[in-house]
């Protein structure tokens, strides 16, 4: 335990009357670091992202952000933080620069920082063109970049971003992932939720995966890859029958299997892996090894 | 640099304050136009209509008497209407109070300066009938000068109110209960339209209770001649009315807001 703590959760229970939304999730953020939070619908990451901000107050455990104790000092640390919301909330009948302008309120900025703050925010969010232009009159993919630079405007040590790419095209993805990076180099510290796995494996210098509320590994993508899939899969396909002897041969020989839809990959291989196509192993294969086939 | 009036801290309401302002740039011409419309047309249609009919009501010329009580009319529903869809729609269609839960600013500052953004228009547009009864010959009265701070006070209760109403409704269409069941009484038993002294005994005791009855007896009195310890007892009643609604209403909407 060396790098300072951004984020530090322990023990944290968030029950919705009887259903227990996160229980006993314990999470850190290293200061400068991108986390991922990785997990399927239901996993918690949306209460848990919710506690961070105090707008949903956890029944147990301890919260802190950026060394303020929630919900005590929630405020100060909504102060330092940035927040990308999953879903869009922009004033859509305001302009671009206005609704940087609203942010450079609510955030507190002196009289004199406004102004460069919102222009600096124009400039991240490429925006700089289309700043008198209303955010009802904005594509999709610029009104995610406007988001993620609103939460910027008062330079936050801390940002978290829920789902930031959440139904959008794969270009307007990887822009973002662009921005998101450039966050990380510069020494924000970053919890984003996702469920996009790939999005994990590009930005995140850690990931946490949740499951029923808890975190079920944690580590480098990397790292997490070998611990639990092993460094190669193999991908068998054919007919649902020939599947299922595969499922079970492997399973009997100490492998463990995953389904894909049209295959199934054994993982975690050893000596005698089945016959099918090689490949190397990904954080999917993590992922879904420790969530679970089903979907709840 | 911490300025707090007790848990309320000014930074935080000045935010609160601005979204608003500066959203109010993109729709104000459409909120005066009605503003200044509908009152006209109430004087029109109340004044010369009734006014045919009955020259003077309470000793008051009948433009006289429905121009000063439209003002208490016009605070009331450029308040609580906006306060309720105002609240509602932010809430659940724009998230908007999300976004601004997650700046440093809490329910507490939210609701509070939400009203009080909501009341000051109350307060400027409440005017605007007495202006129009003005042009149609009331008597201007330095009282009158009064009557945007009594807009207010009475405003910010009724926001409140607004504020609370959304937080309890769990649909839009719950309004219609409030609206028809709440404010159409109230604003029909206030005396604006007709004296209150035309009514049963009991129902006149039940107009005490309405915050709207006494901002409608300060306009008057405002424009006529104030009486004394009865208005002091007029402004205590909307002081009063202010400050239980927002206690309630920061209650209510931080249970909705909060988890």
């Amino acid at each position: 335990m060396t790098a300072p703590l951004a984020i530090r959760l322990r023990g944290v229970v968030k029950r919705y009357g009887k259903i227990t939304a996160v229980d006993g999730l314990d999470l850190d953020v290293p200061e400068g670091t991108c986390v991922g939070l990785l997990g399927p619908n239901g996993a918690g990451k949306s209460t848990t992202m919710k506690m961070l901000t105090a707008q949903a107050i956890a029944d147990e455990g301890e919260l802190s952000v950026l060394g303020h104790t929630l919900p005590g000092a929630s405020k100060q640390a909504r102060a330092e933080c940035g927040v990308v919301p999953q879903l869009d909330n922009l004033d859509v009948t305001l302009t671009v620069e206005q609704n940087l302008l609203v942010f450079a309120f609510l955030y507190r900025l002196d009289r004199r920082e406004r102004k460069p703050a919102v222009e600096r925010a124009l400039e991240i969010a490429n925006l700089v063109d289309r700043r008198d232009t209303r955010v009802d009159k904005l594509s999709g993919g610029m009104r995610r970049r406007l988001l993620i630079a609103r939460a910027l405007v008062h330079r936050p040590r801390l940002v978290l971003l829920d789902e930031p790419t959440v139904g959008l095209d794969p270009q307007v993805r990887q822009e973002l992932w662009a921005l998101i990076d450039r966050l990380r180099s510069e020494g924000t510290s970053v919890l984003m939720s996702t469920h996009y796995i790939e999005e994990a494996e590009r930005l995140a210098d850690s990931v946490t995966i949740m499951s029923h509320g808890r975190a079920v590994a944690r580590g480098a993508p990397q790292e997490l890859i070998l611990e639990h899939a092993g460094p190669e899969a193999v991908e068998v396909y054919g007919a649902q029958a020939r599947l299922a002897e595969v499922e079970a041969e492997a399973r009997a020989a100490g492998l463990a299997t995953r389904r894909t839809g049209t295959s199934v990959a054994v993982l975690r291989l050893n000596g005698d892996a089945p016959a099918g196509e090689r490949r190397p192993a990904n954080l999917e294969d993590v992922f879904v090894l420790l969530t679970g086939e089903e979907i709840a | 640099m911490r300025s707090q009036v007790g848990r309320l801290e000014r930074p935080a309401l000045l935010g609160v304050l601005m979204r608003e302002v500066i959203n109010f740039s993109s729709y104000w011409r459409s909120t005066t136009f009605s503003a200044t419309v509908e009152p006209t047309i109430y004087l029109l249609a109340f004044g010369f209509g009734f006014g045919s009919l009955v020259s003077t009501v309470g000793g008051y010329d009948y433009v006289e008497f429905v121009g000063t009580g439209t003002v208490a009319t016009a605070v009331l529903f450029s308040s609580a209407f906006a306060a309720m869809f105002g609240t509602f729609i932010k809430y659940k269609f724009q998230r908007t109070y999300d976004a601004i839960l997650a700046a440093p600013v809490d329910t507490e500052e939210l609701a509070t300066a939400e009203a009080a953004w909501i009341a000051t228009r109350a307060g400027v547009y409440g005017c605007v009938p007495m202006l129009v009864a003005i042009v149609f010959g009331l008597d201007p009265a330095w009282g009158m000068l009064l009557v945007p701070f009594f807009g207010f006070v009475a405003g910010f209760g009724w926001a409140c109110f607004g504020i609370l109403a959304s937080a309890i409704a769990t649909s839009i269409e719950n309004f219609n209960y409030i609206i028809s069941a709440g404010l159409t009484p109230l604003f029909l038993v206030a005396g604006t339209f007709f004296p209150l002294d035309q009514l049963p005994e009991w129902l006149q005791t039940v107009a005490q209770l309405n915050p709207l009855y006494h901002l409608v007896q300060l306009v008057r009195h405002a424009a006529f001649g104030f009486e004394g310890w009865s208005d002091v007892g007029h402004v205590a009643v909307l002081i009063a009315f202010g400050l239980l609604m927002w206690r309630l209403a920061i209650w209510r909407l931080e249970q909705r807001l909060i988890d």
